[in-house]
């Protein structure tokens, strides 16, 4: 039973994922695209932070750059867009990787400070190269439509196709952390200098998780370009790149559920926020930021995971 | 060649704010470890503070030294309150608080005072001060002024008072200063309370230039960031140091690289971080970690 819980519980997720479009208004749907977008850019950053140890204030570059690779492509050469995602991807992925060589000099502080400039320059940056990026006005896309005569809305299409990215993507690095390579990147994490004498390239781990990390961002950040219809630098600035910050470590770091978890808080715990107090939102967001962590340190898979752990074992008591 | 004095000493008054904060920022680095982000919406929330006294009518120093009492308190209760119960978790787990403590002086700024930009007073004469063909702006002058007494007062207090010399204590070492009798908790507050008021004169300084708004110290943070960086988060006459050359910096390459201008000042202060973290972390006059194994 407590084996195949987790199954279970992937098994419920998805079911309620897929009724989504034939529950709720077209509005949420997008709002639930955009948790779904939010999950994949989050599980990108906790390999990153949650697993290898490397603390990134400034994924929301990365974000950034898949955004404006698949809005140039479709805008200029008009691109598929399914093609333009996967070029996001790689782009990311390299760009990811060469920031990551420098960065491998860096630890916890200093490479938190080295991202934290990095997204902080990357609206100034985008706005410089009017010429490709449109400066401050942006590129504004159209919304895909769906393909095949499907009877549906493109705000229902563009949910079912972030989805099934996203599943492909949680699988993929499901299987990658699980495995050899996993342990490799939790490893440095936990002692780098054991890790070394144990034969793990530490070097190249770090730059791989670096650029695989920002690829998962940059994907997030195309479908987000593709959902939203319009690129504009200053929705990519410093404070994007701490969401995702706030997301991973409320979700919970190492954890892949955790992604989910915390894409749902930075989505909709600001609208709550609004709801509470339209004078001051951000600050009962703060308020709810710093009890999240007083009360579950561990993010919110943490404290399933604890609530899980204390409930089987009563269980288990009580048959026994 | 006098544009070039001049712009100097503008650097200097705004590398002398920039390095204020840096300081701050290492002042509760090094004692907790914790990179403080929150330190620029505390020194904004101080300025603010300062203009609700000044506008009720008290003279400007009166409202001066109120501020500075007050940051103090504020700066103690912060850590009693907010940091405290997360003394020993994990780094990511602080920097989140911070994080939500950056968001919510931010926001409740802007629901008191509004995020209208606001004039703020300078304590100092309109008047230029002339030397020659060069012109200096008198709060220019007196920024620098008062930033060197700060840290002068500063540097005296930690070097040569008991409470400081049990403050560097607690920071380097808290197991043996408990065994010492030294209350280890409550040097971390005064640690708090003292970096609050080192940010609050750095953000009445910085408040006549920029003017008042709830946003106005997010830039300067990052240039503290950087001023940290260049001169070593473990040092901090290395943080002051780093300041006063980033500020100078950001001045002449303003005024003389063309392609910058504006536009990309803070892309210089990624630039310079980058290039310190790449070619010496530790900073200028850092010291290296070392780790034992």
């Amino acid at each position: 039973m407590t084996r195949r819980a987790p199954l279970l519980a992937v098994a419920v997720a998805l079911a309620v994922a897929l009724s989504l479009p034939l529950l709720v208004s077209n509005f949420r749907l997008f709002q639930f695209t955009q948790v779904g977008i939010y999950a994949i850019a989050l599980l990108g950053l906790n390999m990153l932070t949650g697993y290898n140890g490397q603390i990134s204030l400034g994924h929301g570059a990365f974000y950034a750059v898949g955004a404006y690779t698949t809005a140039i492509m479709i805008d200029r050469w008009q691109v598929p867009y399914p093609v333009t995602i996967v070029a996001a991807g790689v782009v990311c992925l390299v760009v990811g990787f060469l920031f990551g060589i420098p960065a491998l000099r860096l630890e916890g502080l200093y490479l938190a400070l080295a991202t934290f400039a990095l997204a902080l320059a990357v609206p100034q940056i985008l706005k410089y190269f009017e010429h490709w990026t449109g400066g401050s006005q942006g590129i504004v896309l159209s919304k895909p439509a769906p393909p095949w005569g499907l009877k549906i809305s493109p705000d229902q299409w563009l949910y079912l196709f972030t989805l099934a990215i996203l599943v492909v993507l949680f699988v993929l690095a499901r299987n990658l952390l699980a495995g050899r390579t996993g342990r490799a990147i939790v490893a440095i994490r936990d002692n780098p200098i054991a890790a070394q004498a144990m034969g793990v390239n530490t070097a190249l781990y770090k730059s791989l998780t670096f650029g695989v990390s920002a690829a998962y961002t940059g994907v997030a950040g195309a479908l987000s370009a593709l959902a939203i219809a319009f690129v504009a630098p200053d929705s990519f600035d410093v404070f994007r790149s701490i969401t995702f910050l706030v997301g991973i470590v409320i979700g919970g770091l190492a954890s892949i559920s955790g992604a989910i978890f915390g894409a749902l808080f930075i989505q909709f715990v600001p609208n709550w926020a609004q709801d509470i107090s339209k004078a001051a939102p951000w600050a009962i967001y703060g308020v709810f930021l710093i009890v999240f962590m007083y009360v579950m340190p561990r993010g919110i898979a943490g404290a399933l995971r604890l609530a899980f752990a204390r409930a089987t074992r009563r269980g288990t008591a009580e048959s026994a | 060649m006098d544009i070039l004095i001049q712009q100097v000493i503008s650097g200097l008054a705004t590398g002398g704010i920039y390095g204020s904060v840096a300081l701050a920022l290492v002042m509760i680095y090094q004692a907790t470890d914790v990179v403080n982000y929150a330190q620029g919406e505390m020194a904004m929330f101080s300025t603010y503070l300062a203009w609700t006294m000044i506008n009720a009518g008290l003279p400007y120093w009166v409202a001066f030294f109120g501020t500075l009492v007050l940051s103090f308190v504020g700066g103690v209760l912060i850590e009693r309150i907010v940091i405290r119960p997360v003394e020993g978790a994990p780094i990511l787990t602080i920097v989140i608080v911070c994080i939500g403590l950056l968001v919510i002086l931010n926001s409740v700024a802007g629901w008191i005072y509004s995020y209208i930009q606001k004039p703020f007073p300078s304590p100092f004469p309109a008047r230029p001060i002339k030397i020659g063909n060069v012109v200096f702006g008198a709060h220019d002058v007196g920024a620098i002024a008062v930033t060197l007494i700060v840290l002068a007062l500063l540097y005296v207090f930690f070097r040569f008072t008991t409470l400081g010399l049990a403050m560097r204590a607690a920071a380097q070492n808290p197991a043996s200063s408990r065994l010492c009798g030294i209350r280890v908790g409550w040097m971390l507050a005064i640690g708090w309370g003292l970096a609050a008021l080192v940010g609050a004169v750095a953000g009445m300084m910085v408040a006549p230039i920029v003017f008042l708004d709830p946003n106005m110290m997010a830039g300067i943070l990052i240039y503290a960031f950087a001023s940290a960086t260049l001169g070593g988060f473990t040092s901090p006459g290395g943080a002051v140091l780093g300041g006063l050359i980033v500020g100078v910096i950001e001045n002449i390459v303003g005024t003389y690289v063309s392609f910058i201008g504006t536009e990309l000042k803070l892309t210089v202060a990624l630039a310079l971080i980058l290039v310190v973290l790449v070619f010496k972390p530790s900073g200028l006059f850092g010291r290296v970690a070392v780790h034992r194994v």
